[in-house]
């Protein structure tokens, strides 16, 4: 894993106008920090320790602060993922409608195995997630930024193909 | 990114006879979403009406429609705008609460991803009317949807001079901002909201002082549901009187409302009603009935948050405010979950239950402590291992739970638990005396 040191920046270039543009919006600049904490994840993939450094360094805020922020989130990644990560809404009116067997298939053909673990090839991480707000279009699953309604067991293994290719 | 989206969006259905479609005209129509379409039906004339008014006369017309909030809580619209000061001596911001994640609720997101522009306007009518130059539309990161629609109609907007430093012309300062969530369903309550906004943990915030008198930044402020932000431009264009008369019960509650039925019904969706439309002809009529000729057992009719309905307080409640309350629940956010025959209505509870232990915040100990329990106790009677006495105590811990803490989340949890055993106590007692067999629970 990758240390406080060995972090190369974010900040850098395009994310830095990035970051200065979004600075404008609001009056603090700790008001920046969600979107800054995206910014990073979007580039890396996960928000390591060293990323949160260099987030406190650019908000004038310190680590600790960030990390209390990064850990309260359930959408930022403290730990590397699958390259797709798949999030499965399990909560009661899509549970109505089967959703624990969406999970189920998604655990087998992914060869995750259990929730919140990695597929031996680094392709896949499954998890349940609470209500992803689209109830009436059960089940609805989120394959990294892609959010598709209506799956069903039967649809898991071609989409899982389509994404192991990716 | 665009190309994608549109892929992978859900067409919604045409509507039914007998809806009254105000919000959800322009569902399913790709064309209403651009700025230019947007136009071409109508929109924006009422910002522009709007911009040659006193913010004064916004309020009083939107005060005069009798519309109340969309988000669970209802208060008056108006009223709450009304809230924030007169005289002009330090920022003011609008947030435009799109944090929808409420179980059984997906009306903002299909307001967001048919009619953006419809959303924008009603925002920069809410912006000038309580004198915000500001306004932070938070979205909730899941809606990776709404999030692309509602940028690009942002954009849009910006390039065709309605936002910004000289909006519309008329040398007046209007911005707009979306602000991404990052996974938290408590960021959904408004002093929440506001400590997401200036980059804190999400946790709600002990009032007074109201958001009116110390906001996001400690500047006065007002958060208004998506819901209710999008219907005022039709209030404007078609005046106060228009909007009252669509009321069908209590004269409380006027308009039209977006109900988002889900569960094992033939055709789910968004639905738009006039208030005081009977539940029982949404889910027969408009949704086709249960799924595979099953029977109707009970409803949650206002989100996950509002008490159970059995079948027959189903059959008899009016969708309106104060129909709910006559029935014991509430109208909350619209979002209505059905249950048929052969929902296990333990285990169920017990997926709600998780959902709120998982989202608390963890700030008071009764809801903290509280729901991880309530959790506990549910799984272990659902896994044959309970005892009588636990439905007492679920019901006292439900008690305690309930208005002492800073939100509601720990009143939300202790709602469906308590209504729930009051109502299916056979069933929990089923699984207590061993005649239902255990189940597994992951």
């Amino acid at each position: 894993m990758e240390t406080t040191s060995e972090h190369a920046p974010v900040f850098t270039g395009v994310r830095k106008e990035e970051l200065d543009d979004i600075l404008t919006r609001y009056p603090t600049k700790q008001a920046a920090l969600l979107p800054a904490l995206w910014i990073v994840q979007e580039d890396r993939g996960w928000i390591s320790d060293g990323a949160m450094a260099e987030v406190a360094e650019v908000l004038e805020i310190t680590p600790a602060y960030v990390k209390g922020v990064v850990t309260f989130y359930t959408m930022y990644h403290q730990h590397p993922v699958g390259k797709t990560f798949i999030q499965v809404c399990t909560t009661t009116p899509c549970n109505l409608c089967g959703a624990e067997d969406v999970v189920k298939a998604f655990l087998e053909h992914t060869g995750c195995g259990e929730l919140g673990a990695t597929s031996p090839d680094g392709k896949f991480t499954v998890i349940e997630v609470e209500c992803l707000g689209a109830c009436g279009f059960a089940t609805p699953v989120m394959l990294n930024e892609d959010f598709l309604e209506d799956l069903t067991p039967e649809k898991v293994p071609s989409l899982v193909e389509k994404y192991r290719g990716r | 990114m665009a190309g994608r989206w549109q892929l992978n969006m859900g067409y919604p259905h045409p509507p039914h006879e007998k809806e009254t479609v105000v919000l959800s005209k322009h569902f399913g129509d790709p064309e209403a979403r651009s700025y230019s379409g947007w136009v071409k039906r109508g929109g924006y004339s009422a910002l522009r009406q709007v911009l040659s008014m006193e913010p004064g006369q916004v309020v009083d017309v939107v005060k005069a429609s009798g519309l109340r909030g969309r988000g669970g809580a209802g208060f008056p619209t108006g009223l709450k705008w009304s809230f924030m000061p007169k005289e002009k001596t330090r920022p003011h911001y609008l947030c435009c609460n799109a944090d929808e994640s409420e179980p059984g609720t997906f009306k903002d997101r299909e307001i967001m991803r048919w009619t953006p522009h419809g959303l924008i306007e009603g925002c920069a009518i809410a912006q000038y009317a309580i004198r915000a130059e500001i306004c932070y539309i938070y979205i909730r990161g899941e809606f990776t949807e709404p999030l692309v629609v509602m940028a690009a109609a942002l954009e849009e907007a910006y390039r065709e001079g309605v936002l910004g430093n000289n909006a519309l012309g008329t040398g007046k300062r209007l911005d707009m901002y979306i602000h991404k969530g990052a996974g938290a369903y408590i960021c959904g309550e408004e002093t929440a909201m506001m400590n997401s906004i200036e980059g804190r943990r999400g946790n709600p915030r002990i009032k007074p002082p109201f958001p009116a008198a110390s906001g996001v930044f400690g500047q006065p402020t007002t958060i208004n549901n998506v819901e209710t932000l999008a219907v005022v431009p039709h209030i404007i264009n078609r005046g106060a009187e228009w909007y009252k008369s669509f009321c069908l019960s209590s004269p409380k509650s006027t308009g039209t409302k977006l109900f988002s039925v889900c569960g094992p019904v033939k055709r789910p969706g968004n639905y738009e009603v006039t208030m005081g439309f009977p539940l029982g002809e949404v889910i027969h009529d408009m949704c086709g009935g249960m799924r595979d000729g099953r029977e109707l057992k009970a409803c949650i009719p206002g989100g996950s948050s509002v008490p159970i309905l059995n079948r027959e307080e189903t059959e008899a409640c009016k969708l309106d405010y104060e129909g709910c309350m006559e029935q014991g629940t509430m109208l909350g956010s619209g979002g209505v979950i059905v249950f048929d025959e052969t929902a296990d209505m333990v285990y169920q509870i017990m997926r709600l239950a998780r959902f709120y232990a998982h989202e608390s915040c963890a700030q008071c100990t009764q809801c903290r402590e509280g729901t991880a329990w309530t959790v506990r106790i549910l799984e272990r009677i659902l896994a044959g291992e309970g005892e009588m006495k636990d439905l007492d105590l679920l019901l006292e811990l439900g008690e305690q739970m309930t208005g002492t803490t800073i939100c509601v989340l720990s009143d939300s949890c202790a709602t469906p638990v308590i209504s729930g055993i009051k109502k299916f106590r056979n069933e929990f007692e089923a699984y207590i005396v061993g005649k239902r067999a255990a189940v597994a629970v992951g």
